[in-house]
């Protein structure tokens, strides 16, 4: 058992990923039985979703335009989780990028690529103090992050909904702002493809034309590389080492030498700076403008799940993300052509993070199969 | 003067019903972490709740019944929880966000199921009933409209909600059981020693705060308004779990923290029949922002149970 392949094996077998697999894969047990339960047949529902997802090029490309935020969000959950923070407001902090986004693209008046770095930068700024801010009251006041960040999601909500209202900002009685300029968005082709030479040339592709029936934009390349900072950071720099210091133990940290008032705050401002970034390229690339909000969206709240079940790492949050927004979207469509809840995704979702917290349950399952097969 | 009482009246009594379908849950949240569980999970439980109880009422055209499943579907999550957490060592938050995710799947698929589709249920025939009118007859007890009238006729659930925080403070301070369960949640391995079971204590105090949550769902889609939809519990798990804390993990802090969100939410709804000119948007960002503040200036660092969060493990295997 000690050789370099069987130690590979092992890993593989008794490790995170083996039990992120083994819990994905009871997701879509439990939600076959749940679905069969109801009077569904699971096998017809899963082929509804795969056909979905992957038999038309426009739904892979829908399928990455659902990802993008949430893989961002995500992504924004991991990072605080690595320093030990719980980071619920990642849901406000989009919010407050989606706002900042919406505003600086429609009243700011700049040439294309400079525009979209301002909108994109001044929503990363105000989305990363608002994250920066639960960060500052737990090092400096002791107040409970999770609290705090309830409070903070809240409050954008209503700040946004308030904003909405403003009559240069808000077309009146429709709960929406104006569209943001053109200079500010960061669809592919976006123009072009409604122009007459456009649609000439895109009748001749018919492959091209049926991606950019959905908005197609930069965000998920900015997730991609957004992904890839994170691990970097966390993994081969001196702040993340720190910032992974103080999640893993912070008295030892702070006996270490490392500040770890001041990492809770930078956590924090960058868990929310990536949360703001998610917002942007949200209204940037597909809504290109904000509306006024009964409840949470909810796509802090589902970067908590991608998080959880991307194990809290860069590259785990884009698969987890892309799962995620593929069964959401590939979901989406049991309801209309078998008549099925697609609920059935959150409950899926929710038996996924319910296995990944219970990593004994998984090595015992693993273990008991191992052992059978000795005997 | 007379208007200005019935103004008071009128606050103090919306805030009372608002304050009620938080107060359930953070109850629940207090006993569940005294006994050393975080339960992050009290949103789904509580939407699940609302759901269930909004269902069996509209079915059976009986409110308490509704109440009473209501209870148990919260309960049933709870003992989900309970198993991970307590059985399964699970990390004890990442089992409460999937409890999140579960009870809205949960809650939406049945509803569509049942009500053809919809993620609402039908108005319910019958609510939780005002017991005063009840009790005395309509308007009998106290005129009408008036002062007495706006603050003391509410729906039962807000006297069995006061009734909860009294017998929740006296089971945890005042017996053996509550003496136990804070034992659990401060040192699990001394209570052990001592012959507690950890294992049961825990397992009691998951499924209570799941019954709690779910009792305070139906307290809304039974009582604050007749029906269940999608929109109904948006937040208020998370807020009763934020007032667990800021009620420092006490029963009587916990019913303070609620009183403070459900007046929020009564003066806002009276500034805004009043037509006072301020925007009801900034205006509904004020409770959160006083909570911090609080938090900041008043509370400072609050200490949840010691042994919180940790896994405990007997060592058996």
């Amino acid at each position: 058992m000690n050789g370099p392949a069987s130690s590979l094996r092992e890993k593989f077998l008794h490790g995170s990923l083996a039990i992120t697999l083994m819990s994905i894969l009871f997701g879509f047990l439990l939600g076959g039985v749940i679905l069969l339960v109801a009077g569904f047949n699971p096998l017809e529902a899963y082929w509804v979703i795969v056909e979905g997802v992957f038999s038309r090029p426009k739904y892979i490309s829908y399928v990455i335009i659902y990802s993008t935020p949430l893989i961002i969000t995500g992504l924004s959950v991991a990072f605080a989780l690595r320093t030990g923070l719980f980071n619920i407001g990642a849901e406000g902090q989009y919010i407050m990028g989606a706002l900042t986004a919406a505003a600086a693209g429609y009243y700011l008046k700049l040439p294309i690529l400079l525009h979209v770095t301002a909108a994109v930068g001044l929503a990363v700024l105000v989305a990363g103090l608002w994250g920066g801010l639960a960060g500052w009251f737990k090092a400096r006041f002791g107040v409970n992050e999770v609290i705090s960040t309830i409070m903070l999601n809240w409050t954008a909500l209503y700040i946004s909904n308030w904003a909405i209202t403003i009559p240069s900002f808000g077309r009146q009685g429709t709960g929406k702002t104006y569209e943001i300029q053109p200079s500010a968005q960061i669809d592919i082709l976006g123009e072009w493809k409604r122009t007459p030479e456009g649609i000439a040339f895109l009748r001749e592709h018919p492959m091209l034309w049926d991606i950019l029936k959905s908005p197609v934009n930069l965000g998920f390349i900015c997730a991609l590389i957004l992904a890839f900072a994170v691990w970097y950071t966390l993994n081969r720099t001196t702040l993340g080492y720190e910032l992974r210091a103080v999640g893993y133990n912070p008295h030892a940290a702070e006996a270490g030498g490392i500040d770890v008032k001041r990492s809770i705050v930078v956590s924090m401002l960058i868990s929310g700076a990536l949360a703001g970034a998610a917002g942007a390229f949200q209204v940037l690339g597909v809504s290109h403008r904000i509306a006024t909000l009964a409840i949470m969206e909810g796509y802090g709240f589902d970067g908590i799940a991608v998080s959880l079940i991307g194990n809290n790492s860069g590259p785990g949050c884009v698969f987890a993300g892309l799962l995620f927004g593929g069964l959401k979207y590939g979901g989406s469509k049991i309801q209309d052509v078998m008549g099925a809840p697609t609920e059935v995704i959150n409950i899926m979702i929710g038996i996924i993070i319910f296995f990944v917290a219970m990593p004994k349950l998984i090595r015992l399952i693993l273990n008991f199969r191992e052992r059978r097969r000795r005997t | 003067m007379e208007g200005l009482l019935n103004d008071i009246a009128f606050i103090i009594g919306t805030t009372l019903m608002y304050s009620t379908p938080l107060i359930f849950p953070a109850i629940g949240g207090v006993i569940t972490e005294r006994s050393g569980i975080i339960n992050i999970g009290l949103e789904g439980m509580m939407y699940f709740g609302a759901f269930v109880g909004a269902a069996v009422a509209y079915f059976t055209q009986d409110p308490w019944l509704g109440f009473l499943c209501a209870g148990l579907a919260g309960a049933s999550l709870g003992l989900l929880h309970a198993i991970a957490t307590v059985s399964f060592s699970a990390e004890q938050i990442v089992s409460g966000i999937a409890i999140n995710f579960l009870g809205v799947g949960l809650a939406l698929f049945i509803s569509r199921l049942v009500f053809d589709g919809a993620t609402q249920t039908l108005t319910v025939p019958n609510k939780i009933p005002l017991p005063l009118d009840f009790l005395f007859g309509d308007g009998r007890l106290f005129p009408s409209a008036g002062f007495m009238d706006l603050v003391f006729n509410r729906f039962a659930t807000v006297y069995i909600a006061f009734a909860l925080v009294l017998v929740s403070w006296f089971v945890l301070y005042r017996t053996r059981l509550g003496m136990r369960l804070r034992a659990v949640g401060e040192h699990p391995e001394a209570a052990d020693s001592l012959g507690i079971s950890v294992f049961k204590i825990r397992y009691g105090a998951v499924i209570t705060s799941g019954f709690l949550a779910g009792l305070g769902g139906a307290a809304m889609s039974i009582a604050v308004v007749s029906r269940f939809n999608n929109t109904l519990i948006s937040g208020h798990g998370f807020i009763a779990l934020a007032a667990m804390i800021f009620g420092k993990w006490k029963p009587q802090g916990a019913l303070l923290a609620c009183l403070i969100f459900g007046g929020a939410k009564g003066l806002e709804i009276f500034m805004g029949a009043k037509g006072v000119p301020i925007p009801s948007s900034l205006l509904a960002t004020l409770p959160y922002i006083l909570t911090i503040v609080i938090l900041i200036g008043w509370v400072g660092r609050s200490q949840p149970p010691a042994a919180i969060g940790k896994i405990f493990d007997k060592g058996e295997d």
